[in-house]
């Protein structure tokens, strides 16, 4: 599925400094039962958004109208537990475009990566940072440069360096996907598969 | 082949590799695919909108589990949503000639049960699904691990998936465990001690003692936690143990093509002096039977252990209480003799039959506790066909069990069976996380022995005390 090309982010972010987000919070199971990849975003932290009547959790952050925008900033260990895409696609039709951890559980970054979202992994320091620039003032902008590769503080210039693989940097800024990828090498999978044991 | 000595891991990872993309990802080729009704209708569609075909039908294998009712499963699912999924799992596979056991099927089960059980996972094979427990699968050698959808997508184009590879770790528990102390215990035991995310990052291999003389049904249990403590899988060295399990089995190779395997299958092990990334060595001694407390799966403890204090787990602070709050467990606080309301044994990390051999042991002779509401799974037909074959069934009836139809169910809890808003499970599953297993439900994961022991007693009982007298 197409998404929006990445290159640089600007944004104010929206603090969520709580560790461990595991993916039942982001989408509970019981929303994951449709069969196209449509209105996620609309159950995006279903039980600690809304209470059991529907009506909003005044004290969680996404129902506080001072924080807004494109860029998620969540505490350490983000996105631990099961492998459901539904959970990125949650925060990606929600409006999030880059989340910000010290530290993402691996299946969920690489399924942020395959559908258009940046994980921005930076120090424990530097989240900090973060948290307490949005604590102090909750318009303060950030900036999100991939081809730079850096995230920028941008009232006070601190900016530190995050790491990406070439690959996946490329596919992110040009809107590519590995099945364009993989379809164009068939041939030397279809050898690969010819020579298998199994 | 080079003669450096190499982990059973890079064996078979090395083995699998199509292309190795420069500054990016390896083009890894996958022997086996599972689906389930949850996570591949999109990915279907996905192919579908690309004009694109699925490339090796016959590496896949779908199998209904996650969305399906635990009773009355030869009438119609009630729910039009589930029903939904269920029927476009049916026909995307009808439509791809792809291999599947929907629901009502004598081999349907949980994706993680059937696999092995017809013996569709075998050694040194790469098998991915769309859910983080498919490393379940590494107790046969494998490298087995979850994915998302758009990578279920790559997988039916093209029977291959971009993956940097991880690290590796090593997790030895040499010494004899205890009595009482199950797999499932180590699994927890583990977990607690590096925490929820102290293996992200890492693939790893369990070795010593405890592993090789563990059944495959324990290895199962072990390897498929492994997610929990962040690795994106764990595998344990085949050997006899393995073979023994694997041969006969409806899909494994027979006559020469077996004996060409098992030749192969004889290499897959960590050569002496091959290195980790890092490396964890336990004592079988220090493990007890355990229970959580918390909402992640590295917040548990030795049953006979009071809940720590803040200070004393490496969550932060902040998250630690909320997630006390959430159980309405207090800091210091003993687990023994807590009151509960439900227990569920079943799902992929205890719904084999070694499982419901544990749980009859302690249960027998016994009756279940008027406070609690037990619900009991297998974890496919043919485990619950071994249940009533050796005489289990009998013995759950008369301690007033009953048995529920093979599925998810409460692990996960997306079909009917929700614990309530406020109940403290004992569950036999694998997550604790808020409202896993209905929203506002309360779960403490443990093994099999322990829920039988919490299901006769009514409180958090050490299952040691049980055994004892029988």
């Amino acid at each position: 599925m197409a998404y929006d090309k990445f290159t640089v982010l600007r944004s104010t972010a929206v603090p969520m400094p709580i560790e461990n987000v595991d993916t039942d919070q982001i989408i509970p199971a019981r929303f994951l039962k449709a069969t196209e990849r449509k209105g996620f975003g609309d159950n995006l932290f279903r039980d600690w958004r809304y209470n059991s009547d529907d009506t909003p959790k005044k004290d969680f952050v996404l129902n506080n109208p001072i924080y807004s925008g494109k860029i998620l900033v969540g505490g350490k260990n983000f996105g631990s537990g099961s492998s459901r895409e539904h959970a990125a696609w949650a925060i990606y039709d929600y409006g999030f475009r880059c989340v910000v951890s010290s530290f993402f559980a691996d299946i969920f970054k690489g399924n942020s990566l395959n559908i258009g979202i940046l994980p921005v992994t930076v120090s424990e320091a530097f989240l900090d940072k973060i948290f307490k620039a949005i604590e102090a003032d909750p318009k303060t902008a950030v900036e999100v440069n991939l081809p730079e590769q850096t995230i920028t503080l941008l009232a006070t210039g601190e900016s530190e360096k995050f790491d990406i693989n070439g690959y996946k940097k490329h596919n992110l800024m040009n809107g590519y996907d590995d099945i364009d990828y993989l379809q164009a090498m068939k041939g030397d999978i279809e050898s690969f598969a010819a020579a298998s044991l199994y | 082949m080079s003669n450096k000595p190499s982990t059973l891991f890079d064996k078979v990872w090395d083995a699998h590799v199509v292309r190795s993309i420069p500054d990016g990802p390896d083009v890894f080729f996958i022997d086996r695919h599972f689906i389930h009704e949850v996570t591949s209708p999109v990915a279907f569609l996905g192919i579908e909108n690309r004009g694109i075909s699925v490339l090796y039908p016959q590496r896949t294998f779908a199998t209904a589990d996650h969305n399906t009712p635990t009773i009355h499963q030869d009438q119609p699912v009630k729910d039009p949503l589930s029903a939904k999924q269920l029927a476009a799992l049916s026909s995307n596979a009808e439509k791809y000639g792809i291999s599947i056991w929907a629901l009502g099927s004598p081999k349907n089960g949980i994706v993680h049960v059937v696999g092995p059980e017809n013996g569709i996972t075998l050694p040194g094979m790469t098998i991915v699904c769309g859910d983080s427990h498919t490393s379940t699968h590494g107790a046969f050698g494998c490298i087995a691990f979850g994915i998302g959808t758009s990578e279920v997508e790559m997988v039916l184009a093209s029977q291959c998936i971009m993956q940097p590879k991880p690290k590796k770790m090593r997790i030895v528990i040499n010494g004899r465990l205890g009595k009482g102390v199950l797999p499932k215990d180590v699994a927890l035991y583990i977990i607690s001690q590096i925490t929820a995310s102290g293996a992200t990052g890492y693939f790893c291999e369990y070795a010593g003692e405890v592993f090789e003389n563990m059944s495959m049904e324990g290895r199962m249990t072990v390897c498929n936690m492994s997610i929990e403590m962040g690795a994106r899988g764990g595998m344990i060295a085949p050997d006899e143990t393995t073979f023994n399990y694997v041969k006969g089995r409806d899909k494994a190779p027979k006559g020469e093509a077996w004996d060409k395997a098992l030749a192969y299958w004889k290499t897959l092990k960590t050569d002496a002096g091959a290195t980790f990334d890092k490396e964890l060595v336990f004592d079988a001694a220090d493990i007890e039977p355990q229970i959580t407390y918390g909402t992640n799966p590295g917040l548990g403890t030795g049953i006979t252990h009071s809940i720590p204090k803040a200070t004393e787990v490496k969550d932060g602070e902040a998250s630690y209480k909320k997630s006390l709050a959430y159980m309405d467990f207090q800091e210091g606080q003993p687990l023994i003799g807590k009151k509960i309301d439900y227990v569920f044994l079943g799902s992929c990390t205890n719904g084999r039959i070694e499982d419901f051999r544990a749980f009859a042991k302690v249960v027998k002779g016994r009756k279940k506790a008027d406070n609690i509401t037990a619900w009991l799974v297998p974890g496919s037909h043919i485990v619950e066909a071994q249940i009533k074959e050796e005489g289990i069934l009998e013995i759950l009836n008369e301690a007033g069990f009953q048995l529920r139809q093979p599925g998810c169910s409460a692990c996960l809890a997306m079909n009917d069976d929700k614990i309530p808003a406020g109940k403290y499970a004992v569950s036999t599953s694998n997550r604790n996380f808020e409202g896993r297993q209905g929203p506002g439900a309360r779960t403490l994961l443990a093994s099999p022995y322990v829920a039988a022991a919490v299901a006769v007693t009514g409180v958090v009982t050490d299952p040691r005390e049980l055994l004892s007298e029988a």
